[in-house]
């Protein structure tokens, strides 16, 4: 046992890549799977004299996440260089923003089973990716590289870092934060988030401290994970060997770990930070932004209801675990469209959560109203029959009635001569029941609906059987 | 047989309309020329054929990208490049049936105001072979002023187009800030940097920034730009000129130089100006050590790029790190190197607000004296060079006394304002400039102000040993 209760404090770092029609600041085509270097241009291979011009739906789109995150949009936003030499790095400086970013001091309400917790977003800024570095060599990392390949292909594609206070305590938050945002990512349309893609990119920072002091410690920083999961054991991880150094008398040093998450059991490499000097300054070939209040007041109009806030008021009617689940699986606009046709709130979230999920269906492609009869008619219709109809309940025209049909045989004086039958073959089995052994109950409905080729409705085959060994 | 060295552009298109000469026969006149007299000048790097079509040729500057055509920015790191894209200047001017001609000398990425550091050599003074043009872009107006070209495009950041005009006797307009596209030019510092037309004649000069300039949506710092008037008034009733006395009578202005700008400021009267002194004190005294804070630091960022990777020289090393070092090094002359330092220097952490942070504030200031200025004058004059043209060698081990030729030029500059060199007369046998600068979008203010005298002055812009 520890003398001192400690206590963690998280930041987060998150890139996404925002699905533009062209590039941040040329008209390359934003996109992938094209061969490499196709998608490239004088100003995103920085050719001597080429000029950014910077891509106005990506601006919007920024602006809208601001909005989303309860941000200040800023009157006027200035385009910095940040310089490095890297050969993803064409220009040797990343068009980024610095002291005056487009969105800053926001927040997002995170929902958890324990109440609201609010997360502090510092900033939200507009910058534009890095091309592919390929090193070639037998094992695909830089240490024995003999070449490094050069894939310009994403380069300069839009990029929003969002970075938020160090006000998160615990893994789960961080996970729930993180689930909340990409969310909010996709619905808003800027992005499709998807981790195993790159498209969605995170960073956390970790250090800890002794419960209700408010110092900051020297922080550890956690990169290239790429799934919530991960992060949070990756975190829970990093919180507890950094409680051990502080007792065991030692000093955390300010390192990155570098997780690969092609071996996700194996440790995150270390390295030293170093301290780089970026030499920012303000873009010259740019102009400051200076988002119109009307532009601002129209993209407000385009935030709908937030993730975190439909988390609440469904938490209202389902669970704190349903609601979350619904919403931020991207399942709740269809959940509720499904209660208003009629279904049960409980039954059609586990079935959405669940089965539905698992049918790798397009929410947005299915009829609600066909959907719901499905749901109120689930117990009785045949599982396979059920499993069948979500699978097509995205189709154009999808119809429950036909699956409506092949309702499951809950009549008592059809079951019972069936029940009676299994009974009279298996007397001992008999026997052993009313001696107490109520487990075999299961065996009598497996034959039964195995009599019945899987026909009947199991709570009445169920009841029934109970009754007449009783 | 076309006399190139006198023949104007405005000539030589009326001779094509009125089918006098062939634009192919034109274009083979300067050839010529440039066969006879470019072994001496060395005004160009690379020469162009005919690429057939009607129209004038036009020399430009290599910092200037040329689709197909070497642009090396005069430096060896950019020796084997070729662009694969045209400048929006150079795509402009072919739209107007102008043919590029050949691309002429600069300083190392338009560095230096005396065409020495070229990676390829200096270019020379027409009027005066042992002595330099100018620079940056002493290719174009020794070009211009051989009767190598009939005009040129030249780019300047602190006084490239107007300094190089001013020792070589002939008219170099530097435009307002975002007047001109900066698209497929090699860039030193965007903030200052502005591409501009060198021409025998104010109208031909007028006539060429009416080709080249307007919005661009390839460079966002671009605006729209008034109507071009072709100047043709001869007098000068109504305009105010202001003679900003730190730039007439600062230390080291020759007296030959003073001399022939006072009396041009004289003629300016008589044509009915109405002339009164003023001041510009700040901008004087802390425009250069500002610009060499400014210019550097954009340009440490500029060239970054050339790092061997996709373009230009590659000297191979065991990393990356060391290809970039060793390429860098062996690709950049002495003035790039000292000038990258410099802006890395002024941006540093921890060094940031006292040099880039400061001079940002003072250029501010500089703005708001001229904008003063601007609301009681239409034009200030001045000197554009404070001596005439020096002798190749003179100052090029001296890098401040070769920074202090551009005193007169760079404040304007570091204003986003547009200034104007015409000749205004000879000291020791050598031109004379005569800077007028005017406010904001003020070009045809100064092409009126610029057309008046040059009637009234009547310099001859032929070198006297080629007449």
């Amino acid at each position: 046992m520890s003398a001192v209760a400690w206590e963690a404090v998280i930041g987060l770092e998150i890139h996404v890549q925002l699905k533009t029609e062209t590039k941040m600041f040329c008209r390359c085509r934003n996109g992938f799977g094209s061969g490499p270097n196709t998608q490239t241009c004088p100003v995103c291979l920085a050719f001597p004299g080429a000029l950014p011009v910077p891509n106005r739906r990506a601006i919007e789109q920024t602006i809208k996440l601001g909005l989303a995150l309860d941000c200040e949009i800023a009157d006027r936003a200035v385009f910095h260089r940040k310089n490095y030499f890297y050969p993803d790095n064409p220009k040797a400086y990343q068009i980024s923003q610095y002291d005056e970013p487009l969105c800053r001091n926001g927040r997002l309400v995170v929902p958890t089973p324990d109440g609201d917790r609010a997360v502090g977003i510092t900033r939200a800024h507009l910058e534009e990716d890095a091309a592919k570095n390929v090193h070639v060599a037998a094992s695909g990392r830089i240490h024995g590289a003999t070449a490094t390949l050069v894939d310009f292909n994403r380069c300069g594609t839009p990029l929003v870092e969002i970075v938020t206070e160090p006000d998160i305590r615990d893994a789960e938050t961080a996970k729930r934060f993180l689930q909340l945002l990409r969310q909010t990512v996709v619905e808003l349309g800027l992005s499709d988030a998807e981790l195993e893609k790159g498209s969605m990119r995170f960073d956390v920072n970790v250090s800890v401290r002794p419960a209700g002091s408010d110092e900051l410690r020297t922080r550890t920083e956690l990169k290239n994970m790429n799934s919530f999961n991960l992060a949070a054991k990756g975190i829970d991880r990093e919180i507890a060997r950094q409680v051990r150094v502080y007792e065991e008398g030692g000093v955390v040093e300010q390192e990155t770990l570098h997780f690969d998450p092609a071996h996700e059991e194996s440790p995150p490499m270390r390295s030293k930070e170093e301290a780089q000097d970026y030499r920012y300054f303000p873009e010259p070939d740019l102009v400051p932004v200076e988002p119109p209040h009307e532009l601002v007041e129209r993209l407000r109009t385009e935030v709908g209801e937030l993730p975190g806030a439909r988390v609440r008021r469904i938490a209202e009617t389902l669970s704190f675990y349903d609601a979350d689940v619904l919403v931020t699986g991207g399942l709740d606009r269809l959940w509720s469209a499904v209660v208003d046709g009629g279904a049960d709130p409980k039954e059609a979230a586990n079935v959405l959560a669940n089965q539905f999920v698992a049918a790798g269906v397009d929410p947005a492609a299915v009829d609600a109203r066909e959907l719901a009869k499905l749901v109120a008619a689930r117990a009785e219709i045949p599982r396979a029959a059920f499993d069948e109809a979500l699978a097509k309940s995205g189709e154009p025209g999808f119809s429950a009635e036909p699956y409506l049909a092949e309702k499951v045989v809950a009549d008592t004086a059809a079951l019972d001569p069936v029940i009676e039958g299994v009974l009279a073959a298996n007397p001992s089995q008999v026997e052993q029941y009313r001696g107490g052994k109520h487990g075999l109950l299961g065996f009598f409905v497996g034959q039964v609906m195995k009599e019945t080729q899987g026909s009947a409705d199991p709570r009445v085959v169920n009841e029934r059987v109970r009754a007449l060994l009783g | 047989m076309l006399d190139t060295l006198r023949l104007t552009a405005e000539d030589a298109d009326r001779l094509l309309r009125e089918k006098e000469v062939s634009s192919a026969e034109l274009f083979a006149a300067y050839r010529d020329a440039i066969d006879q007299r470019d072994d001496e000048l060395h005004a160009f790097l690379h020469v162009c054929d005919d690429p057939g079509g009607e129209g004038l040729p036009l020399a430009v500057k290599d910092v200037i990208g040329t689709k197909g055509i070497p642009t090396t920015a005069g430096s060896k790191i950019l020796e084997s490049y070729v662009p694969v894209y045209d400048a929006t200047v150079v795509a402009k001017a072919k739209a107007r049936g102008l043919k590029v001609l050949g691309k002429t000398n600069t300083d190392e990425f338009a560095m230096g105001s005396s065409t020495e550091n070229s990676a390829f050599g200096p270019s020379r003074n027409p009027w005066d072979p042992s002595r330099v043009p100018g620079g940056s872009g002493g290719g174009s107006a020794a070009a211009v002023s051989g009767g190598l070209a009939p005009w040129a495009l030249g780019s300047d950041t602190g006084g490239s187009i107007k300094q190089p005009a001013a020792l070589c006797g002939q008219v170099g307009l530097r435009p307002t800030y975002g007047t001109v596209s900066r698209y497929g030019v090699v860039a030193f510092a965007s903030s200052l940097d502005q591409v501009g037309p060198v021409a025998k004649t104010v109208r031909d000069c007028a006539w060429l920034y009416s080709v080249i300039s307007g919005r661009d949506a390839n460079d966002s710092t671009t605006v729209d730009v008034p109507e071009v008037e072709l100047p043709s008034s001869e007098d000068l009733k109504g305009v105010r000129i202001g003679v900003p006395k730190e730039m007439n009578d600062a230390d080291g202005i020759e007296p030959g130089v003073r001399d022939a700008v006072r009396r041009a400021v004289d003629v300016a009267a008589g044509l009915g100006a109405a002339v009164a002194e003023c001041s510009l004190p700040r901008s004087v005294d802390y425009g250069v050590a500002c610009y060499y804070l400014i210019a550097p630091a954009e340009a440490s960022a500029n060239l970054a790029r050339y790092d061997g990777v996709r373009y230009g020289l590659r000297e191979d090393g065991d990393d990356f790190r060391a290809m970039v070092m060793r390429t860098r090094d062996a690709g950049f002359g002495d003035e790039p190197k000292r000038r990258i330092m410099l802006g890395a220097y002024a941006l540093s952490a921890g060094y940031y607000e006292a040099y880039y942070g400061t001079a940002q504030k003072v250029r501010t200031v500089i703005k708001r004296e001229h904008e003063e200025l601007f609301e009681r004058f239409d034009v200030l004059v001045s000197p554009t060079s404070p001596t005439v043209a020096f002798p190749i060698g003179a100052k090029a081990d001296d890098p401040l006394a070769m920074y202090m030729n551009d005193v007169l030029t760079i404040p304007s500059c570091m204003a986003g304002l547009p200034g104007l060199n015409i000749p205004c007369g000879l000291s020791e046998g050598l031109p004379v400039g005569l800077q007028l600068i005017g406010p904001q979008l003020g070009e045809n203010t100064l092409f009126r102000t610029a057309h008046a005298l040059e009637r009234a002055l009547a310099f001859d812009f032929v070198p006297e040993r080629l007449r």
